[in-house]
């Protein structure tokens, strides 16, 4: 054992990139919200870069290491302490036998991931250590982490204090955040004065806000092509028959509040959706408090993989730096 | 039927054989779907099939999106000509209709759903025409059910009567979804009936509860040691309406590890049930009767 949660913070669970493969069962993938910052905080402690890290939302939890271990917190911004000193974020530091280490304040961004040198090793469960606490996979005996839990983590030392990611290779969104959207999956049930306002207007993030979705308020109600429902799909204009979700996927239950899917989110249901978010952009949504607000970019399939490489590019000189 | 494909962002194609529901289109969407899997396609890596639609995840870094669609187009003509045939298992499944935990659920939920002053069975029942409650929860369970899809949770199974069109219940789900739902909880919404295989939220009517685990993580559950999941689509479901007496005793079996779910197995050829519905159902409970 080398982790000692003595104070878990708020639905801190364990992720690493997730599983695949069961999505078809009803079992999502899974895996950090922003798998950006888990790469990144997994290179800097000299981890493979999927290896299970923290995840914690708003607020930190309070750890004390009972081994030494290389550590480093990507993501969300909030000081970070060791017995009371503070660290820097997006570098790595050394939290020795004995020490603990803990966090003030949230300032920015919504979630912060936990890289300990050698990862954190529970058990796999489904190819991954993700916690999926609805079907109590993965995780902690399948939840999120509690005070007293002691996690095992891979024991080596790692590389030690001094490596960090410079700041232009850091990704947060900005304020208004934006996020690009490619129309699709059921996109012909909107009219076009509807489709074209989803783009127009300023959204603001709702209070549900999680690992299965993010939902939205504050546009204009979206309004449906004319249709006499088909049979097996439900009476209302926002139904359609029961289909897959994709990841990122938005749909609209009853034409009045966006919600995204996210890692957890449900594998199929009966709401249109309209699209999704670009793959490039789904790690940002993961950083957005409450009440943040939103503007939807309409791109095409060229963008969206244009600003897929762009990603790409950014982890790999993520990679060169810290080789 | 038209086949509509569509993009679903940058690392799905999505494709609905059709808009409504029928078994038709869930044939061809299972039929296309093992072609997808068959093609081995670099670069996929989820196929999943649901009721009348199915979805390729697949890794743009691998595969350009536009050749993906072109590849999985290329197969429609494959899904046309398979034989609309199935060899399956039927399955009963013990149902302990009008509960008291669902009842619970239910009544705390109420300014939720269409009819505060009845049950979700009694609201059912009305709806669908028939004078009593009784009525509707036989034509439940008299004849069986194909499971169309599975998802939306940890191994969720998507049930279609097999009936004809007129005779298909239908429900809507409830105006606004319930936070809670008693895990096993047999539920309704649209023309498909469902099992909630973990306690969470949903909005489908609920009608009973089954004690017959369906999803056990730990794999400790005798009929879930194989694999956690217990349902495919394919499989053909009869429900078993059972009492609490009998409740009782089966969720006793379950825990002790003596419990063992009747299953026979089973041919499913679509143009046959077509042709005879009642014929073709009577002929796969036999099989059910004689396991």
């Amino acid at each position: 054992m080398t982790l000692k949660i003595n104070n878990p913070g708020l639905a801190t669970s364990i992720q690493d990139l997730g599983r695949q493969g069961y999505f078809h069962l009803g079992i999502p993938m899974g895996g950090a919200m922003d798998r950006f910052a888990l790469r990144a905080a997994n290179m800097l402690v000299g981890n493979d870069e999927g290896a299970a890290c923290l995840e914690a939302v708003f607020m930190g939890p309070e750890i004390e290491f009972t081994r030494t271990a290389t550590v480093a917190v990507t993501g969300a911004q909030l000081p970070i302490k060791v017995d009371g000193e503070i660290q820097e974020a997006w570098s790595s530091f050394v939290v020795k036998a004995g020490q603990t280490l803990s966090f003030e304040f949230l300032q920015s961004g919504a979630r912060l991931y936990i890289a300990v040198s050698g990862g954190i090793t529970t058990p796999k469960a489904l190819g991954s250590r993700s916690t999926y606490p609805i079907g109590a996979l993965g995780g902690v005996e399948g939840r999120a982490v509690q005070a007293g839990d002691e996690l095992p983590t891979g024991g080596d030392e790692g590389p030690g204090a001094g490596r960090f990611v410079s700041e232009n290779l850091r990704r947060m969104p900005g304020s208004p955040a934006i996020l690009r959207v490619l129309p699709g999956l059921y996109w012909h049930r909107l009219t076009e004065a509807a489709g074209n306002g989803f783009f127009e207007d300023e959204w603001m993030v709702a209070p549900e806000a999680d690992r299965m979705g993010y939902r939205f308020k504050g546009g204009r109600p979206l309004e449906f092509v004319d249709r006499e429902q088909p049979f097996g799909a439900g009476a209302d204009p926002s139904n359609i028959v029961d289909g897959c979700y994709s990841y990122g996927s938005i749909q609209v239950p009853g034409g009045t509040e966006p919600i995204v899917l996210h890692r957890d989110a449900v594998s199929g249901g009966g709401y249109f959706t309209l699209g999704a978010i670009i793959s490039a952009d789904m790690d940002l949504i993961g950083q957005l408090q409450p009440h943040t607000p939103v503007k939807f970019e309409r791109v095409d399939m060229r963008a969206a993989i244009a600003a897929r490489n762009d990603r790409k590019l950014l982890l790999q000189k993520i990679r060169e730096e810290l080789a | 039927m038209k086949t509509r494909y569509t993009f679903g962002g940058d690392e799905h194609v999505y494709i609905e054989m059709d808009d409504e529901m029928s078994l038709d289109a869930f044939f061809k969407s299972l039929s296309m779907s093992n072609a997808v899997r068959d093609a081995r396609i670099e670069g996929v890596t989820e196929i999943c099939p649901a009721n009348a639609s199915f979805q390729v995840r697949f890794d743009p870094d691998v595969i350009h999106p536009d050749d993906i669609m072109t590849r999985i187009k290329e197969l429609e003509h494959k899904a046309e000509s398979a034989e609309k045939r199935l060899t399956t298992r039927i399955v009963e499944i013990p149902v302990y209709y009008q509960d008291p935990w669902t009842h619970e659920t239910l009544m705390r939920f109420r300014e939720r759903h269409q009819d505060p002053n009845g049950t979700d069975l009694d609201y059912a029942a009305k709806i669908n025409g028939f004078s009593t409650v009784e009525e509707f929860i036989e034509a439940h369970h008299s004849q069986p059910w194909f499971v169309s899809m599975v998802g939306f949770v940890a191994g969720l199974p998507f049930l279609y009567q097999l009936v004809e069109r007129d005779k298909q219940l239908q429900v809507p789900k409830y105006l606004r979804p319930r936070t809670d739902t008693p895990k096993l909880t047999v539920g309704y919404g649209g023309c498909f009936s469902c099992i909630y295989s973990v306690r969470g939220a949903g909005g489908y009517q609920m009608f009973g509860v089954t004690p017959m685990p369906i999803y056990d993580p730990e794999q400790k559950v005798s009929h879930l040691k194989d694999f956690m999941v217990f349902f495919k689509p394919g499989d053909i479901v009869k429900w078993k309406p059972i009492n609490r007496a009998e409740y009782d005793a089966i969720t006793a079996a379950v825990e002790d590890g003596s419990y063992v779910p009747r299953i026979a197995e089973v041919e499913f050829d679509l143009d046959e049930f077509n042709a005879d519905m009642r014929g073709t159902n009577a002929k796969m409970l036999e099989a059910l009767n004689d396991a």
